[in-house]
């Protein structure tokens, strides 16, 4: 049986058990003289025995479903004696292929060696077999707990305590899921990147200032060893992101102090949603802007003033990023300038400070801190963007702080290792990971740095 | 006395200039939200204006005959035969008829002006109706991209033109005789990709959008949801409590392709899960969603005053009561609220998505959350690098259709809020 078809099942169990849960407790209870005999109320006890019907049920479930791919191969792999078994992943992804192959019939059994061809139809036993294992053994896990649940109900048992607090477990279970995420992030990239220094030195990738990373498949062919040097994907991402905020932080800081100290009611509220539509946007969309209009024009006007600017520009990519990210300033700029007391601002125009003087001189300096803290925000959400920079910024990975020649960052490069094909075995698909290793924690580094900022700051007037 | 008047001659001296300043500034306020609503306007217009011809569809209504010499047919009532004969002879035939001015070499440019998928069509038509064969009908075909193109941008140089000059000046004929036509494009809406941008459509991104965003709606909302109870009511002050929150602090902040790289190595490396599939899409726009719900539907219950937790508190319901009974069914507006923009995020997103190989080039409508499908955005993005320039404004057609679904999705969540919010 399919997992999909399982888990439904399993559900239509777990409505069983609390029919039946609660009819029992209401059958107990009856000689007794009704409900009220009851500890808890009978909708208790039937949650109580769905609850221990459903949950072990859907656990193993889960984990079948998860780990049965590593399990099968294991035992495949492991079958083929001790003088076949694969020395590198590559090698034992290459052989499972093959198996796998012979297994569904793409292959004759006779082309291959004849422990493959054995492999191959252990591999077909079990994947048969595995599926009928799961459904039985998650059928009757459900159905013995259930049981165990149901029998179990006595007027004097506790239902409601006991639902309760599985239920606090699970919520619990729920927000651990945040822990849960960030573990597997930090997992995922780390094993790959410890894989990938082990090809590729600390010093070429950290201070080489060459990036190709085309590893070619003959040893005799030229430029065959693929430059791993990340400096100029480093200052690549730091240029676009420079001129994305260039643009960003004086209109985004200008718009939030007119939107805070200026404007009226009616004016803020048509011009707020606007500037929050711009944030709504999606990424790709600002990506085909970028190039198919702005790169264009930029290297149409270029032109005009007789200069060399590439077609996917630096400049274009940077600009439509900045307007990506002027609502990301202005809103929590705005916050910021709206959490300076009103007493600062009255007792700066007593004096008869102007407006912009006390914007100037007094509140901008009391808000400065958490300005600082949104620049920062932004300035990793600019280093974090991959769609704009993946359809408007190049692949050529040049040395240069030039706004009109092409460049690429980072993420474009992580984007463009991992499309296609995937070969866990060379620095080629590591590398990506190595990157996004970097990428995870320059960008949470400033995450915490900020939010460090805006924390403090909020205190102060608090 | 003296001294003073001359202080205040200088500060009334100093006015204008402190003045001038005053309006300098606000000034400066204007320009940039001039400038931040002017690119608003631009994108808008841009995409408007490459994307609204994508919402047309060329085509050409030929008078068909069905001569079996002409189609090579030896016996034109097997239907075996039929369906292997020649269906692009007939078409070349009625174009040659209303185009006096080709000659026999001109074949290959008379062809040129019909979609290559013409052949096709006229064999279903023809195996659906047999009785046609011996007669003439008049079909209406899909026009070639290339026609397309040069009907809809004529003149335009950020188009290229692929016609011939003959070909140009036969496609401006027949459109002068209402041969060649546009009208709405229901392709665009019916089929999923194609090489061949007259064919293309945005079904299959669509669904395979729909099957994603349930998958992420099913997980994130419960899950959300229930994170956020538990660290508002039940959590503990201690410091594991304050690691979860600082977790979630920095997951909303961490760049939406590091997450793309998690389902790479967890789902499908470690777990064997297929790759582009809705399913895993899903999971991975979760895991990315998940911090938006959660710190909204936190905003949310700490918006219900305690004195409905008092009051229920008082008659006599445990905890769990409070919360599901009474405090959930309050704060549910704005859990709802936060959720729909937290999946109207998750629809635009693209990086995660490529990385777990949701950009394969896919034609059939994706049926379950185990098939092979592609997304709106990611459909967007694949079009907008096509080399066919009839793809632009098939690219802009489906970002309209994705910014419609978004902007529902923002117009829902801004009618739930006014609807059911509650201020205390």
């Amino acid at each position: 049986m399919q997992p999909v078809t399982l888990f439904f099942i399993t559900l239509a169990l777990i409505g069983v058990a609390y029919a039946l849960g609660y009819f029992r407790s209401r059958a107990l209870a009856a000689p007794m003289g009704g409900i009220r005999h009851l500890k808890s109320l009978p909708g208790y006890y039937g949650v109580r025995a769905a609850m221990w019907c459903g949950i072990p049920a859907l656990i193993v479930l889960v984990l079948w479903a998860s780990f049965e791919d590593q399990i099968i191969q294991l035992l495949v792999l492991g079958s083929l004696g001790p003088e076949m078994v694969p020395k590198s992943i590559g090698e034992a992804s290459l052989l499972m292929s093959k198996i796998s192959n012979v297994a569904s019939g793409a292959l004759s059994p006779d082309s291959v060696k004849e422990p493959i061809a054995n492999a191959a139809e252990l591999l077909k036993t079990l994947r048969e077999n595995s599926e009928t294992y799961m459904t039985l053994l998650v059928l009757s896990v459900a159905v013995l707990a259930g049981f165990v649940g149901w029998y179990r109900i006595q007027p004097r048992l506790n239902a409601r305590e006991q639902v309760e607090s599985t239920l606090q477990w699970i919520f619990f279970a729920c927000a651990g899921v945040a822990i849960l995420t960030t573990v597997g992030i930090i997992f995922s990239v780390i094993f790959e990147t410890i894989r990938f220094f082990g090809m590729v030195s600390f010093t070429e990738f950290f201070f080489g200032t060459s990036w190709s990373p085309q590893v070619a498949l003959r040893a005799d062919q030229v430029g065959s060893e693929g430059a791993f040097g990340m400096i100029p994907l480093f200052t690549g991402t730091l240029l676009i992101s420079a001129i994305a905020l260039l643009v960003a932080v004086p209109v985004g800081l200008f718009s939030a102090i007119y939107l805070s100290e200026y404007a009226n009611k009616h004016v803020r509220s048509v011009v707020k949603p606007l500037m929050e539509l711009l944030a709504g946007v999606p990424t790709v969309v600002y990506g085909f802007f970028a190039a198919l209009t702005v790169a264009p024009f930029i290297a149409d006007f270029a032109q005009t003033l007789g200069l060399n600017a590439s077609s996917q520009s630096a400049l274009a990519a940077g600009l439509v990023m900045g307007i990506m990210i002027i609502p990301f300033v202005s809103s929590l700029s705005d916050d910021v300038i709206n959490a300076v007391p009103q007493t600062m601002r009255d007792g700066s125009l007593a004096l008869g400070a102007t407006q912009s003087e006390t914007m100037k001189q007094v509140i901008f300096p009391a808000a400065l801190p958490g300005i600082m803290g949104g620049i920062l925000l932004a300035a990793s959400r600019a280093i974090g963007e991959t769609m704009i920079v993946v359809m408007a910024a190049g692949l050529a990975a040049n040395l240069t702080a030039n706004p009109l020649e092409t460049v690429t960052t980072v993420t474009v490069q992580i984007v463009t290792l991992l499309i296609g094909d995937q070969e866990f075995d060379s620095p080629k698909t590591l590398a990506a990971f190595a990157l996004g290793a970097m990428l995870f924690i320059v960008t949470l580094l400033l995450n915490v740095l900020a939010l460090k900022i805006v924390r403090k700051y909020r205190e102060q007037y608090e | 006395m003296n001294n003073q008047s001359e202080q205040a001659e200088i500060v009334r001296r100093s006015l204008k200039r402190r003045y001038r300043k005053e309006r300098r500034f606000r000034s400066y306020g204007i320009l940039a939200i001039a400038l931040a609503l002017g690119a608003l306007i631009i994108l808008f217009a841009d995409i408007i204006g490459k994307g609204h011809t994508g919402f047309l569809k060329t085509t050409i209504t030929l008078d068909v005959e069905m001569d079996s010499e002409r189609m090579y047919l030896e016996d034109p009532t097997n239907p075996d035969e039929v369906r292997m004969a020649d269906f692009v002879e007939p078409l070349i035939v009625s174009l040659a008829k209303i185009l006096p001015d080709a000659t026999e070499d001109d074949r290959d440019a008379l062809r040129g002006l019909v979609n290559a998928y013409s052949a096709n069509q006229l064999r279903n038509e023809l195996t659906a109706n047999p009785d046609w064969m011996g007669t003439t009908q008049t079909i209406t075909f899909l026009a070639n991209s290339n026609v397309d193109v040069y009907v809809k941008h004529k003149g335009d140089d950020a188009y290229s033109i692929k016609l011939s000059e003959q070909q140009q000046a036969w496609v401006d004929e027949l459109q002068e005789r209402g041969v060649i036509e546009t009208r709405f494009n229901d392709v665009f809406f019916t089929s999923g990709d194609s090489r061949d941008p007259a064919r293309a459509g945005v079904l299959g991104a669509i669904v395979g959008s729909l099957l994603t965003m349930f998958v992420t709606l099913v997980l994130s909302f419960p899950i959300g949801v229930a994170g956020a109870i538990y660290l508002e009511e039940f959590a503990p002050k201690n410091r594991f409590t304050d690691f979860i929150e600082v977790n979630i602090n920095n997951l909303a902040a961490v760049p939406s392709i590091i997450f793309g790289l998690l389902g790479l190595a967890v789902f499908i490396n470690l777990f064997g899960m297929p790759r582009s599939v809705p399913f895993v899409g899903g999971l991975v726009l979760t895991l990315m969603t998940l911090p938006t719900i959660i710190i909204s539907s936190r905003a949310a219950i700490q918006s219900v005053p305690p004195s409905i937790r008092e009051a229920a508190e008082g008659i006599g319901a445990s905890k769990m009561q409070v919360v599901l009974h009474h405090v959930l069914p309050l704060a549910m507006p704005g859990m709802l609220t936060g959720s729909i923009i937290g999946m109207a995020q998750a629809l635009g997103e693209t990086a995660p998505l490529l990385l777990i190989g949701m950009v394969a080039f896919i034609v059939e409508v994706p049926e379950g959350f185990f098939d092979a499908a592609t997304v709106l955005p990611v459909q967007v993005f694949l079009w907008a690098g096509s080399p066919e320039s009839g793809f632009i404004e098939r690219a802009s057609a489906a970002i309209m259709v994705l910014l419609t679904f978004l902007m529902s999705m923002n117009a829902l969540a801004i009618w739930l809020r006014k609807r059911l919010e509650r201020r205390w």
